[in-house]
Order: C-alpha cells, then structure tokens, then sequence
C-alpha cells in the first residue's frame, strides 16, 4: 500500500463528516456500496502523476484547494437554471437538467414518454425500480487503480437513470444538461446509470455547463448498460469555464450484437479528464469512440480510452483528435485490449494533434495489449502543424490565409463532428466549432444567462 | 490446410538451442553474494586504481538505496542477489600475447560458436573482442588498428592505459544513478569493450564484442563504453550466447555511446542468449541499459538489433539528440518463442534543432511468448523543427502468444513533426495459399514471410551479421510459425 497523501488524508476527514447527511437521502441498496467503496479509496487516494493512466495530468491542484461546499451542495439558484436554455435550434430532445449534481423537481415537467421508458433521479429509481436498479449499479463502473471512481461510488450524491425497456425505439434523443452554479467553490460528484435493454434504441446527449465563475470540481460516474442488438449512442458536449475541473468516467458495457458510439466534444474546460471504458461483453459487438477537444489559455485536457475486447468477433474504432492553442496542454491515452479468446477482432485508433504555438504541450499514449492471434489492429498517432502545402493550395486560390487556416482546422475538426447522428446538433456543433476556432466563443456563448 | 501449418507452427517453435553446451575452463570465481566487500574485492581482482573503486562503492551505495522496479509488461522471479557469483574469469596465464597462450579449452569454445580468434585465418577483417562471463580474453586486430589511432581494448586495459578518457566520458551518458541496473552495474562490473575513433578517422572494418557467459551461478556484468571523435564513423557488433542451464541468470550491461561533431556510430546487436527450455525454465534475463548521445553537431547513432535469445529481453536502446541536425536510428527485430517475454523498445529525445528521430520496431511472438514495444519519443520545447516517425509492427504465430505496444509521443514544441504507427497481424492465409499455389510449401511460405517481414531491420544489419541473423530468426522460429 502506498503512502497516503495529505490530500488522500483530507478526504478521509471529509467522508467522516458527510457520509451520514449522504447516506439519509440514498437507499440501502446505494448506501451498501459506499463503505467498501471508501475502503478501496483510502488505499489507491487520489491520482498522482506517478500512476501510469494520471502520468500527465496533475489534478492536485482541484483536489488541494479548500472548497466551502463538498458533495453535499447548498441549495443552487434554480430560477438560474431555470432560464437556462440549451441553443440547439430544431433539436427535439427530452430535456433533464441536473443541477449541482442533483436531480430537481422543476424536471418533473417532462413531455409524455414512451410507455416503460422512464428518466428520473438515481435515487427515486433505486426505491421505485429496485430489481432492474439492483441488477446493474455498480456493476460496470470497476477499476482497480483509479481512486476517483470508489470516490464517487462512495460519496455521489445523485444523479440521472434513464431505462428504456425491451425493444423501444426512442426517436428523440435523452438530452442532460449538467448545470454547476453556485456563490462558494464546490466539490460535485454525481453518479448516472442509463440501460438500454434488448433491442433497444437511443442516444443520450450530456452538455456539462458552469453557470458561475466560482472554482468548481466535478467527478461523474456513468455506467451504461447496452442489451443485445440494441443501439445506444452517447454525445457529451462540454463547455465550462477555465477555473473549472470535470472529471468524467463512462463505463458502457455491451452485449451481444450491440452497436454503441460515444463522442465527447471539449469546446472549453479548465481541466477535464474524460475517462471512456468500452467493454465488448459479447459476440459481434462494435463500439466506436470519438473525441474532439480545442483547447487555449492554460487548459489541459486529458482523454482516457480503454476498449476490452473480451469476445470474438467484435470491432472496435477510436478517433480522437485535439487542437492546442496559447499554453494550453493536451493528453491522449487510449488503450486496446484483445483478451486471449477474442479471435476475430478488429480494433483500430488514431489521435491527431496540432500545436499551434510553441508553448502548447501534447502526450500521446496509444496502447496495444493483444492475446489473440487472428485480429487486426492498428494504432496511429500524430502531432505536428496543420499543412504548408494545404494552406499554400488554398492561398493560391485567393483564400487569405487566416481563412486558410481556419478552414484546415475546421476540416481537421469535422472528421469527429461528422460522427454525430444526430443532424440538429452536429450542426449546432459545427457551428459552435466554428465559433471556437474564431475565437468569438467564450463560456457564455451558448447560454442565455448572461450572468457576466 | 490449417492443421498443416499448426504443426508447422509447432515444429518451428519447439527446435533446440545450439549453443547450449558449456566449456570446462578453469575459473577464477569469488563466493556468492554481494556486499561493499566483494564491490572491493572485484576492483583489487582487477587491480584498479582509487577512483574506479570510489566510483563502485558510490555506486553500490545508491544502489542500496534502489528498488527493482515493477513497471514493465513482465513476469520476473525473484532475483536473490546473495545467490549470484559477481565474478568469474577464466584463470590468467600470464601475458596474454600470441594466440597460443589461449587455454585451448577457450579456444574450442570460441571455435564451435563460429568466433575467429586467429587473425590470419579470418576473412572477412572483423576486429573481435572476446568476453566470457564479462572478462575480455582476447582482443583482434588490435596492432592494425592502433596504426590509425584506434584503440579498441578490454574495459580493463583502458582503465589503464587510458585514464583519462575512461574517466571523461565513463558514466557521462548513462550515470551511476539511472536505473536499478544500471546502478547495480556500476557496481560490480566486470569488463567490457572499450572504444575510440580518433578524429576524421573512418575504421576500415567492423569492430565486434563476443559475449559468452559460462559459469553456473554467475550474473554477467559488461561495459562497453564507445567513442567516436569528430568526423569519425564506426560500425560495431555484439554477439551474444550462454550455455542451456536450469537456473535463470542475469546479465545487466552498460553500453554508452558519445557521438561527436558530424561522427557516425553504427551499433548493431544479435542477441542470443539462452532463452530457456520449452516449458519456460531457465535462460537469461537481459536486462541491459543502452544508451547513446549525439552530442555533436549532425552526428547519428543508430542502434540495430535482432533479439532472438534470453528468457526475459527487457532494453531500451536510446538516443538523447542534443547535437544540432542530429539523427537517432532505432530498428529492431524481436522474437520471443515458448514462453519468452521482451519488454524492449527505444527512447528518442529530441533536444538539438532539426533532429530527426526513425524507429522501426518488428515483434514476433510464438508460443507462450510475450512481446512488447515500449518507447519514448520525446520533444523538447526548444528543438524547433524535429522529426520523427515511428513504425512498430507485431506478428502473432500462435494464439497463446501476446504482443504489446506502449508508444509515449510528449511533444513540447509546435513545429515537431511525429508520427507513430502500429499494425498487429497474424500471417494472412490467403498469402500462405497464394505461395502454395505457385508450389511453395507451408514451411517456406512462412519463413519467407517472416523474413520479409524483418527485412526491414535485417537489411540495415552488416552483411556477415545480416546472414547469421536470418538463419537465426528460422532456428528462433522452427516448428512455431502459423
């Protein structure tokens, strides 16, 4: 066992102090996990650039600093969140906000679903539906090295379950727009568990926002569940502030047959650490994994991918590509894993980079691990500048080179956005691209509080 | 078709290793075990002056302090180094000087691994260093060479002839405190290959180190320090055996290379350690620190490899580019058969403007074997305009083997170009039935697929060393391919 750092140590007094007002709004059944969840913390603490899957980020300076509000927030403005609108013209969307990682009542307004699909707080479906609930949380969201995820099993306080029943096909897509807003710093965790049953299909969008200027710290934990043969995508549009920190870990498990994609678009962040974990848990399987981050100022953005192929014949497809700007630093880690029955699989990731600036950093960390003998897979990993050849062709056509520019980054971008299913909102998102790489969005771009 | 090439796969994976047989030599060995007594022991063995012992119990001392580390893709037993003779020599006759003096037990030795001693009946004008259980026992050539201003001697000799290099540039790419091996090495070396090449000079021919271990018991501890002045270039070989034992021995090395202004250093490896029997007992651990710097303006260093032997291959061969326009080469081939395991790879950083960094890594895996590619590009904020590409392909024989790639890109500086691509396959049956078809039989097929798929490495390889590293790779592989 290791030491354990200060920083370890001032959660161990803060889980003794909170626990009891936590465990009060939660059920048993939630409440079983947290001790044990706490115990595995205690020894693997907080990441440190010393573990392998943290070695470039340093997240020390979220985890050190003294905040006025941890996991169990004050009650936030909701007349803020209220006003709050999401500007995905023509995106015709089941719209939940969670505020503070809370689930609020103001959601209880939602449109007529299709029948036995339900979407509500984490902790009205662990009474309501205990059995399916039972069946699945905590289920897929293991590690054995990453302290943070016991810490949010251990401490989350609420959160979103979606469950869409066998053989629904849900035209509109789940949107959860995660709001922080508050007037101290905070420390959030909150915890979301999705399943999709048998034949199933749907896609959830995520949009993370910061509403108020405070120093703010979000680890989430989603574990999803992808029956067979159904289709489950997942979109997560993130937008915050740069003194804000988000945390994110998805552990999506598959079945037979299933098709799944996740796509995370960073537009803005402080620091954010996007943990994805496929595991292909039956045959024919496909996941595909996308990611897009922008990043300027002092940003550091940091993308974990692991894939498990545990059974044969599956396929698997990363693509992550990120665009670095002022001083900002930038982190890929994907890892593939072929276990040693898993004949057939094919598997495939690229990670493309530019720097634009001398002072911007990138590591890239593209992983192998392979026990099978019939499979295909490929990794490629890029850094470097956009093309002089590109950018003197299109000069050469009378496009100034600013435009020039812009138009290979935007191109460079696209190639992830065009993966979005969802045609408002790949729209919207090229459009918010756009605008970032112009540099005209700021945190406040797409939300019409206007609070600053 | 299928069962056909399984037994093929099964035949090439299961043939034996030829060089397993031990010479009775008289031995000069110490007792087991290691403490500031036998660090001292070794150096009055070798009659060194003050300041390499202060060196080895400096070393010693930090070592001490050191932990095995427990990051690589490896499984390793336990290392008790209480249970390991530090040093053993052949016993001395005096003065070394025609090759008659040679016990002739030795000279059998070196005669059934293939290794000329005798200068006059070689052909092919390859200056030999030969060490056995890390003390070098004979050194070719060694008069032609001196004409020009080469030295090429025993570590040992060096110590004592030339001081004041060995002390210049000893420990100057690869210090005391780099790594638990390393450290350890610093130790309790034994000898090693030393190397100079003067300014402007071009060595006419190949300098090579024959590595042997032959005691039971022993651990092999070698140094090898090379140095290419300005202007210069110099190709230097390793070879390496050691006699099938059931008992895993180790071997911990030091290479370090220092390239000056516009030098060219050439450093290739066969490595054929014992790799242990089928079911994974015994052999060697490899665990060897290399390590190069072009420390001149356009200087290169390029490192080749064909790592066939050893039950546990665990290197990195690097290159640290701080010399302006300076090139670092890494091209590997690495086989692991039965229930090997390699964790090697190489380290470029980039530091000097315009540095250009190639890496061509070729993983083969059979069996039980486990084979990983783990390297490290690196880009410092002020080397503008660096280059690298890096390719590391894995092919699985076999569907009990594993093969791992850890490629690290950290990129510091905007106008670094680098690029890094891996592919894991296994030999396609339809280019297995195309050979068939035009009357190549499976076995063929395959051996001739396996070897264009290292040519890449092997052609970068010198001529004599590039024949002895296909045949090689057809032994390492025999009765595995599929």
């Amino acid at each position: 066992m290791k030491e354990k750092s200060e920083i370890t140590e001032k959660y161990l007094g803060l889980y003794k102090d909170n626990i009891n007002k936590i465990s009060g709004i939660s059920s048993p059944f939630i409440n079983s996990f947290r001790a044990p969840a706490f115990e595995k913390f205690s020894k693997l603490g907080i990441p440190s650039k010393k573990d392998e899957a943290y070695k470039y980020t340093n997240l020390n300076i979220f985890f050190d600093h003294d905040y006025e509000n941890y996991f169990m927030p004050v009650p936030a403005d909701f007349i803020k969140a209220e006003e709050f609108r999401c500007e995905v013209t023509d995106l015709d969307a089941y719209g939940v906000v969670l505020l503070n990682g809370f689930y609020p009542t103001l959601n209880e307004k939602l449109r007529q679903l299709p029948s036995g699909v339900w979407i509500g707080s984490l902790n009205a479906a662990a009474v309501q539906f205990s059995d399916i609930f039972e069946k699945n949380y905590g289920k897929y969201a293991k590690s054995e090295t990453d302290g943070l995820i016991h810490l949010n099993t251990a401490m989350a306080s609420d959160g979103v379950f979606v469950y869409i029943p066998e053989g629904v096909h849900m035209t509109r897509p789940v949107q959860v727009v995660n709001l922080v807003q508050s007037d101290d710093d905070t420390f959030n965790q909150h915890r979301n568990l999705i399943i999709a049953e048998k034949n199933s299909n749907f896609s959830i969008i995520i949009c993370d926002h910061t509403l108020s200027p405070q120093k703010f710290l979000t680890n989430a934990v989603t574990e999803v569940f992808v029956g067979e043969n159904a289709h489950f995508d997942i979109i997560r549009v993130q937008n915050e502030h740069n003194n804000a920190c988000k945390i994110t870990s998805t552990f999506i498990h598959q079945e037979k047959n299933s098709v799944t994609s996740s796509n995370n678009i960073t537009l803005h962040g402080g620091l954010i650490r996007n943990n994805t974990y496929h595991y292909l848990g039956g045959e024919g399987a496909e996941s595909y994994s996308y990611g897009l981050f922008l990043a300027d100022k002092w940003q550091h953005i940091d993308n974990f991918v692991n894939v498990d192929h545990a059974f044969p014949h599956c396929t698997s497809n990363q693509l992550f590509k990120g665009v670095l700007d002022d001083m900002s630093t930038g982190a890929f880690n994907g890892r593939i894993l072929v276990r040693p029955d898993a004949q057939g699989t094919l598997a495939y990731q690229k990670n493309n980079n530019i720097l634009l600036t001398d002072d911007t950093k990138m590591d890239t960390k593209p992983q192998l691990e392979i026990f099978a003998d019939d499979v295909k897979c490929s990794h490629g990993a890029t850094i470097g500048q956009l093309d002089d050849d590109a950018l003197f062709y299109l000069q050469s056509r009378g496009i100034n080179k600013r435009e020039a520019r812009l138009m290979l980054m935007f191109g460079f971008a696209h190639e992830v956005i065009q993966n979005i299913k969802i045609e408002p909102l790949r729209e919207r998102m090229d459009n918010l691209v756009m605008q970032r790489l112009k540099g005209e969005l700021s945190r406040c771009a797409s939300c019409m509080v206007k609070c600053m | 078709m299928e069962k056909d090439q399984d037994k093929i796969i099964s035949d090439v994976t299961t043939s034996e290793y030829k060089y397993g047989f031990y010479s009775d030599i008289e031995m000069d060995r110490i007792p087991k075990g290691l403490n500031e007594d036998v660090v001292r022991l070794i150096s009055v063995k070798k009659n060194e002056p003050e300041w390499l012992l202060d060196f080895r119990l400096k070393s010693y001392r930090h070592w001490l302090t050191m932990k095995m580390p427990t990051w690589p893709n490896l499984k390793i037993a336990p290392i008790n180094y209480q249970d390991i003779i530090f040093y053993a020599a052949p016993k001395e006759r005096k003065n070394l000087n025609s090759i008659d003096d040679i016990d002739p037990e030795l000279k059998k030795t070196f005669d059934k691994l293939g290794i000329p001693l005798q200068e006059q009946k070689h052909l092919a004008g390859v200056a030999v260093d030969a060490v056995i259980d890390s003390v070098s026992i004979k050194t070719t050539f060694k008069e032609t060479l001196a004409e020009m201003g080469i030295i090429f001697c025993s570590f040992s000799d060096a110590v004592k002839e030339y001081p004041d290099l060995v002390k210049r540039y000893m420990g100057s790419v690869v210090p005391y405190t780099d790594n638990f091996f390393a450290t350890l090495n610093s130790a309790v070396f034994s000898d090693g290959s030393f190397c100079y090449i003067p300014k402007g000079i071009r060595c006419p021919m190949e300098l090579s180190t024959y590595f042997r271990i032959n005691s039971a018991n022993t651990g092999q501890f070698e140094r090898t320090l090379l140095i290419a002045d300005e202007e210069s270039y110099v190709s230097y070989l390793e070879g390496c055996t050691a006699p099938s034992r059931d008992e895993n021995q180790l071997h911990a090395a030091i290479v370090e290379i220092v390239a000056e202004k516009n030098a060219e250093v050439k450093y290739s490896t066969v490595q054929n350690w014992y790799p242990g029997d089928k079911e994974g007992k015994g052999g060697v651990y490899n665990f060897v620190t290399k390590r190069g710097m072009c420390k001149g303006e356009s200087s290169k260093i390029s490192w080749t490899q064909i790592e066939t032997g050893s039950a546990i291959t665990w290197k990195y061969p690097s290159c640290i580019l701080r010399g302006d326009n300076s090139v670092g080469e890494f091209y590997s081939v690495a086989v692991t058969n039965n229930y090997q395991q390699a964790d090697t790879g190489t380290k470029m950083t980039h530091i000097g403007k315009n540095t250009r960094s190639t890496i061509v890594s070729k993983g083969i895996s059979a069996g039980h074997g486990q084979n990983s590619y783990r390297g490290l590009v690196k880009v410092l904020k002020n080397a503008t305009n660096a280059r690298n590409y890096s390719q590391c392909d894995s092919l699985l024989l076999g569907d009990k083997c594993g093969a791992h790639t850890f490629p690290y890109l950290e990129v510091d500086n905007s106008t670094a170009i680098v690029e890094h691509e891996a592919t894991t396959s296994k030999i396609g049956e339809d280019q297995i039935f195309y050979c068939n078809q035009r009357g190549i039989s499976t076995e063929d097929a395959i051996g001739l697929i396996v070897n264009g798929y290292a040519r890449e490495v092997i052609n970068k390889l010198p001529m004599e060393f590039a024949v002895e590293a296909q045949k090689l790779l057809q032994i390492s592989l025999e009765g595995s391919v599929g």
